[in-house]
């Protein structure tokens, strides 16, 4: 078994369920701010995921991806707990 | 050689997100999957990252794998910090096995101001107790 086909057959498939996972609690999250962790943890996963699908495939652009998602996860976050307390002020 | 490095550190890693998927479903209590998450997908992601710099071993892909981790291990505990304060302040719960709540009565609920004890304002205090159901 090459490297490719663990990582496609054996990596891929458990990332894919951790994703499900953590879609099921992004879905059913009790409060908003499960929310806003279960799409923080979402966009973490896809950066491990970017990593092993560059490997899979050799390219190593993949990865400027990868880290314009951290951006992203990042600042959504803030933004995100900043609006909360914001409309948690007015009240 | 290397690929036996590389099998390793990513079949770490994904352990680690997957441990962490679990916890986000297991886990009881708002803050608990904070720090379930900030924890083990950052250690996951981190090593599988740390088994693409392995792989592609050279100058530029290596050093933005490893521009990756830092980003990823110095912004997630600000996140979880900044999330954590934003559900205590909206009247998120604690578990109801939890035995002590640190910070009871400490946030002032106007200023945000966050004090050492608790003082003589009652009415202006962030208490879970008295807040009603979210």
């Amino acid at each position: 078994m090459t490297l490719t086909d663990y990582l496609y057959y054996v990596i891929l498939p458990i990332l894919a369920f951790s994703v499900l996972l953590i879609v099921y609690r992004f879905i059913k999250g009790p409060s908003i701010a499960d929310k806003i962790i279960a799409l923080d943890v979402l966009i973490t996963t896809g950066i491990g995921i970017i990593g092993v699908y560059s490997i899979i495939h050799g390219r190593s652009t993949f990865l400027d991806t990868a880290m314009i998602l951290a951006l992203i996860a990042f600042l959504s976050t803030v933004a995100f707990s900043y609006y909360l307390e914001k409309r948690n002020r007015k009240k | 050689m290397s690929s036996v490095i590389i099998v390793i550190l990513v079949t770490l890693g994904t352990l680690f997100v997957l441990l962490s998927a679990i916890g986000l479903v297991r886990m009881p209590d708002t803050y608990m999957r904070i720090s379930v998450n900030t924890k083990a997908a950052t250690l996951g992601v981190g090593l599988i990252l740390v088994g693409t710099a392995v792989f592609f071993n050279d100058l530029s892909a290596t050093s933005r794998s490893l521009v990756i981790i830092l980003f990823v291990f110095l912004t997630a505990p600000v996140s979880a910090h900044l999330i954590g304060r934003a559900s205590y302040f909206m009247g998120v719960r604690l578990w109801e096995g939890s035995i002590m709540d640190d910070l009871r009565g400490k946030y002032q609920k106007n200023s945000y101001i966050l004090k050492s004890e608790i003082d003589d304002t009652p009415e202006d205090n962030v208490d879970h107790s008295k807040m009603e159901d979210k």
